[in-house]
């Protein structure tokens, strides 16, 4: 996955960031005010991303979720949160850092984070194994939550995976009863949850952060049972083609706006024109906004009351008839 | 014996020989055993020879595992729709519906095992590989909560390829409503015992099929997050003999123990009379 290149769709406005930077250049080597030449071309470059991103395809906003510029965990907790200190470990197996997690701060108060964490290169992807967990992932993230619990504060996690590790070490430790076990526990935790997508929310391996008071899900993230990539392979016996992934794409229904929709989200925080990897700092300031709306909500509530609702926003989940 | 001297076979004659019912044989998927398909029924349709459990349809299991006369489908009236406009979706129901009935991929009961009273769902392969969309996950709630409301002990078999693609988030949402109920059940110290047989992988692994108070599964079940193609996909290797089977599973620590369909109704009263204060059945004493 050449997550970090240009996006196809970005390459306009690459050239035309291009042509902007070239102009400025020579300006400065010849010293000449080149303003009024200037003007007009940054004008075009902010129309053209409004442009590209009002008009995004599903397909499209699953490159920008996978997008390697964009901000990760690791980035919000150093915009968003101050104090923060890493807790390691599931204290049975090894540490995993497909998922990073512990003390911060937000506005001055001490919350739990927890979010899985992907690389920007390829040294770091190794490590962090491209944001896909194993069991242990799970457990840390379990055993974090139940220190927030333990200490009365309220946990914040942040998705960002394609989904959990599907290898011959996570299926002997227990792949499925790490996410099930999550699933569980979070249903009955006594502390405010507040999930959010800020990337690819992929299937099981994202639900295991996201049973939550409330879901969030950044304006170009998604979030899906499966990938397009694996869903047109099932239906269509062709995961790599780009009309049949844009076909899945479209068929699961995966955006932002879409899981608004179906009322599986909450609230849809809107990104920097251009996407999150554009501005991290607005990205991470319209975040900050929306969490402590939702902080500000929850804050108070008793737990028995909290849990009850919790699991009524998910008992309610589903479309049938009869 | 003479070979000039055979008799000459007498035949029988073509018309009596198509009379024969054409599903009066079964033929045994691991090892090839053919017999008379009642054989295989009477012995709830695992090999009489290799012991290979073939698949059981829902309303089958049923009958095996509730006493007589005392099983009550419940939330009959439930059905899937096609909430996300999906290719294909309605069409795939309809013959879903046809082909394996109106009980969806899972038909939940209450009833009485071994006199005790239960609540039991269990999941059909046959509807779309018992694929866990909205409407199963809406009749493991409603049983879920029918057993809080008459404090019956739950049991859930599954026999299913993981969340329905078709109904996308909506699906994946399931595995936490599924576990939201369990967590209900738990607090209410009602016990949750759960089957799992061949195959039970994806989100119902990955949600209430782990999440047993006691966790059986049947002989050779394969089980697991990723299904194998995905996982020999993954690390571009063949997998191991016996990777994710029960047997492999009870051996890494998942399963509370792999059971024999044949004492599956036996063990299931003796767990529940264990965690329901109830005495001991007079064999088990005398034994």
């Amino acid at each position: 996955m050449a997550a970090s290149a240009t996006l196809e769709f970005e390459k306009p406005i690459a050239e035309l960031e291009r042509q902007i930077d070239e102009l400025k250049r020579t300006a400065g080597d010849q010293s000449l005010d080149v303003g009024d030449d200037l003007a007009p071309l940054e004008r075009r470059l902010a129309e053209l991303r409004s442009e590209i991103y009002r008009n995004l395809t599903p397909l499209q906003r699953v490159q920008v979720a996978r997008n390697g510029k964009r901000p990760f965990t690791g980035d919000y907790l150093r915009l968003v949160f101050t104090d923060f200190i890493e807790l390691h470990g599931d204290r049975a197996f090894r540490e995993d850092a497909a998922i990073m997690g512990g003390w911060a701060r937000f506005d001055g108060d001490t919350v739990m984070v927890i979010g899985h964490q992907r690389g920007r290169d390829t040294k770091e992807n190794i490590k962090r194994n491209f944001g896909m967990p194993h069991p242990e992932g799970y457990r840390k993230a379990l055993r974090l939550m139940k220190l927030a619990e333990k200490f009365q504060v309220p946990v914040l996690t942040f998705i960002d995976t394609p989904g959990a590790w599907a290898g011959l070490g996570a299926e002997e430790r227990g792949q499925s009863e790490a996410i099930a076990r999550n699933l569980f526990e979070m249903s009955q935790l006594k502390v405010p949850i507040i999930a959010t997508v800020i990337g690819e929310g992929g299937s099981g391996g994202a639900l295991a952060l996201g049973v939550a008071d409330r879901v969030l899900m950044l304006e170009n993230s998604v979030y899906s049972v499966i990938t397009v990539e694996g869903c047109a392979a099932i239906l269509w016996k062709d995961g790599k083609s780009p009309e049949m992934r844009e076909r899945a794409a479209d068929a699961l229904k995966i955006t932002a706006p879409d899981l608004l929709r179906l009322k599986v989200v909450d609230e849809v925080v809107p990104e920097p024109v251009g996407g999150a990897h554009a501005n991290h700092e607005a990205a991470a300031s319209a975040l900050h906004d929306a969490l402590a709306k939702h902080l500000d909500d929850l804050r108070g509530t008793r737990p028995e009351r909290l849990i009850r609702r919790r699991r009524e926003k998910f008992l309610r989940m589903g479309a049938f008839t009869g | 014996m003479a070979w000039f001297r055979k008799d000459r076979k007498v035949r029988q004659p073509r018309r009596e020989r198509l009379e024969i019912p054409p599903d009066t044989w079964e033929k045994c998927e691991a090892c090839g055993h053919t017999d008379i398909r009642d054989r295989f029924q009477r012995n709830l349709n695992v090999c009489p020879v290799c012991d290979y459990h073939r698949r059981l349809r829902a309303s089958e299991y049923t009958a095996a595992l509730i006493d007589e006369n005392t099983a009550e489908e419940i939330e009959a009236d439930l059905r899937s729709v096609d909430p996300l406009s999906f290719p294909e979706y309605p069409q795939r129901l309809r013959k879903a519906l046809t082909n394996a009935g109106d009980a969806d991929a899972i038909l939940t009961v209450t009833g009485r095992l071994e006199g005790l009273p239960v609540g039991l769902g269990v999941m059909d392969f046959a509807f779309m590989g018992g694929s866990m969309g909205s409407v199963v996950g809406e009749k493991i709630a409603r049983l879920g909560e029918r057993c809080i409301e008459k404090k019956y002990a739950l049991i859930l078999l599954s026999a299913s390829g993981g969340a329905r693609m078709q109904e996308g988030v909506l699906s994946l949402m399931q595995m936490a409503k599924t576990s939201a109920v369990l967590s209900q059940l738990a607090e209410r110290r009602l016990p949750y015992i759960s089957v799992l047989t061949n195959p039970t992988t994806g989100g119902v692994s990955a949600s209430y099929a782990m999440l047993g108070d006691a966790i059986l599964a049947e002989p050779g079940a394969v089980i697991g997050f990723a299904g194998p193609r995905v996982i020999k996909q993954t690390i571009g290797q063949d997998l191991p003999e016996g990777f994710q089977t029960a047997e492999f599973l009870l051996e890494h620590g998942m399963l509370d123990s792999v059971v024999h369909r044949k004492q599956l109704k036996s063990t299931l009263g003796q767990l529940l009379r264990h965690m329901m204060g109830r005495p001991a059945l007079a064999t088990a004493v005398a034994g």
